[in-house]
């Protein structure tokens, strides 16, 4: 089995003013291909920050974060937004749904960017939202469906183009415990049955307890089990 | 590919308040704008219609209007014998002096005084002249006490109907006629006949003016020059279109600067409240565009949605507000001509430059007022857009 996240040595240092802050301190993180990874550890420790590195929606300061084997460290602005529209799908503690689209075309919108036809976009992201069992809330907008329908058309928008690696951060975090159960066993299913590869932050034990493996963060260092 | 059109369009459709709200700014500053261009654009037609281009008008030296100069009749039978003046087949010089006084006169909307311009004229003027039709009524008899009134005068001021009077030193005149003289500033005159109303202005036999019609329009300079040459005249000869448009020069040129002047103010103002709108627009979807970024929408995409977001709807607000500007065109009003101190009536034209003037300017509202909080979205990390609440 390959390593599909390699977080080499990683580095963060956020500046405030003249203040600096180094929020992960030389991380060193790898993720075998097929992988189901929990993160956890304390408010503040750098769970977030290590998550956005791998999904390249943030860079480090110093080292590699090489996924799927390409060193995303060193990517230009353009060539990460690039990267991350077909390469990594990203759900959110609060879904970010697009409020003024419907869910089908939330879950659409990341097809946007690839060179698709009209049609071929509609009917995959219809079969996403099947994968999610939300097929018959297509044309609902977010506003009309519960919390955890929300985070479903969110899953379906992060699988949409098919991605090899998902990350997740705090995904039950704001879901009840039957909808979050609903969430964790999609994510299971996606992992097992569509080999996703996946990184969920949560401070949530049961949560964990479905990854295969569990890796603790604190103080930016990750604790050896 | 950039964001669909659709996305653009559901968010103004969801945002309808603050959207309407920016769009009635920007189409009053559109309206006002462009009112205050029309207005400076028909001022200077009313001027420029005046006169033909083959005449020349002789006034004093140094005179900024017909009201100041004076010429003796020695000098103007001089002048007359010219070689370069037409003449009638009898060998007469087509010619018109002219007396020209102001009378102050009550306005129909307020029954206030103004200035009206009361003009002298020998029969010559009308053939000399050119262009002035009496349209209703009949011309004033030579030595009957008897006046016509332009046609633009005649509906702002009071009493000037047919068969109405008017004094001027406690003489006497009845209108018996209505003029145009195809919008040019003489609508905005009374005329009546040189012999009455010298003898009644006790000035003998000169006049303010004397027009001259030229066998060549472009022999004016070589005329002006000679007159010019003449040290007991202190005259000068200028084509008659270009004497009346200089006339229009200084209000004209006011109006023109007022219109920028307060185009410049409301636009400022409609800028920063555009702005501020599509600010706050742009602010309460930054996680949403943090969120677009993250999957993977280039900064460009975003931003070329935002700002053709706010160009089109200020371009539809400066439609609106040049719709509003509409009824305006065509609508006469008057103001008293700087030089002449007279009223001078004149209607507002919205030209299609001023229409092509106010859509750039209502589009340049919308891209400075899109493209800058759109740039501070676009630029923000997506961590911290993300973490927006
Ligand atoms: N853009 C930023 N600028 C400055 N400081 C930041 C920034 N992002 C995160 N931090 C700081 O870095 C530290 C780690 O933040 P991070 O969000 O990674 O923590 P976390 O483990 O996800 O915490 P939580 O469990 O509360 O979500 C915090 O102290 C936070 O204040
Ligand atoms: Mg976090």
């Amino acid at each position: 089995m390959s390593t599909m996240v390699s977080v080499q040595e990683v580095t963060k240092v956020y500046k405030r003013g003249s203040e600096e802050l180094k929020v992960l301190d030389s991380l060193s993180l790898d993720v075998p291909e097929g992988e189901f990874v929990a993160l956890m550890g304390p408010s503040g420790s750098g769970k977030t920050t290590l998550l956005n590195l791998i999904a390249g929606i943030d860079q480090p300061t110093s080292g590699a974060v090489v996924v799927g084997g390409r060193n995303i460290a060193v990517l230009s602005e353009g060539e990460l937004a690039k990267w991350r529209s077909h390469s990594v799908g990203f759900i959110f503690q609060f879904y970010n749904l697009i409020p003024v689209l419907s869910a089908v075309e939330n879950v659409e919108l990341p097809l946007l960017l690839t060179k698709l036809s009209k049609k071929e976009r509609r009917e995959r992201a219809l079969t996403a939202l099947k994968v999610v069992g939300l097929a018959d809330r297509s044309s609902h907008y977010p506003r009309q469906l519960s919390g955890g329908q929300e985070q479903r058309v969110a899953i379906a928008r992060a699988i949409v183009t098919d991605p090899q690696v998902l990350v997740a951060d705090e995904p039950t975090g704001d879901l009840d415990a039957k909808s979050a159960e609903e969430i964790l066993k999609l994510m299971e299913t996606l992992n097992q049955e569509f080999k996703k590869t996946i990184v969920m932050v949560t401070h949530d034990p049961r949560a964990a307890d479905r990854a295969h493996v569990q890796r603790h963060l604190e103080k930016g260092v990750l604790q050896l089990r | 590919m950039a964001l669909p059109l659709s996305y653009n369009i559901r968010n103004v459709r969801v945002r309808w308040q603050v959207t309407l709200l920016a769009i009635s700014g920007i189409a009053l500053v559109v309206a006002v704008f462009s009112i205050l261009l029309s207005m400076s654009a028909g001022f200077q037609t009313a001027l420029r219609a005046t006169g033909r281009p083959d005449n020349a008008l002789i006034v004093q030296r140094g005179s900024a209007s017909e009201l100041t100069s004076g010429i003796r009749i020695d000098d103007r039978n001089t002048i007359l014998a010219d070689d370069r003046i037409a003449r009638r087949p009898d060998g007469s010089p087509m010619a018109s002096w002219e007396w020209v006084v102001v009378m102050s006169l009550p306005k129909v909307d307020n029954g206030g005084p103004t200035n009206v311009t009361l003009r002298a004229v020998t029969p010559q003027a009308f053939e000399v002249r050119g262009g002035i039709d009496v349209v209703e009524g009949k011309k004033f008899q030579p030595g009957l006490d008897e006046v016509i009134v332009g046609r633009k005068i005649m509906g702002r001021i009071e009493g000037l109907q047919i068969g109405k009077q008017v004094k001027y030193m406690d003489k006497r005149f009845t209108v018996v006629g209505v003029f145009e003289s195809q919008g040019g500033a003489f609508e905005s005159e009374i005329w009546g006949d040189y012999d009455v109303m010298g003898a009644m202005f006790q000035r003998g036999a000169g006049s303010n003016s004397v027009v001259v019609r030229m066998k060549d329009a472009s022999q004016i300079p070589a005329l002006d020059k000679w007159i010019r040459a003449q040290p007991q005249m202190q005259l000068q000869a200028v084509a008659e279109p270009k004497y009346y448009s200089d006339q229009a020069g200084p209000l004209a040129a006011i109006l023109k600067g007022l219109a920028a002047f307060v185009a410049f103010v409301m636009g400022v103002g409609a800028v920063f409240g555009a702005m501020n709108t599509m600010y706050a627009i742009v602010a309460s979807r930054t996680r949403e565009i943090g969120t677009l970024r993250a999957l993977g929408f280039s900064r460009f995409s975003i931003l070329s949605s935002f700002v053709m977001e706010s160009v089109v709807l200020a371009t539809l607000a400066g439609a609106i507000g040049l719709l509003l500007a509409m009824p305006m065109n065509g609508f006469s009003t008057g103001t008293a001509q700087t030089q002449s101190f007279s009223e001078v009536a004149f209607s507002f034209r919205l030209t299609p430059q001023i229409l092509i003037t106010g859509m750039v300017f209502a589009a340049a509202m919308g891209l400075l007022g899109g493209l800058l909080p759109a740039l501070r979205a676009a630029r923000m990390p997506i961590t911290r857009a993300l973490r927006d609440a």
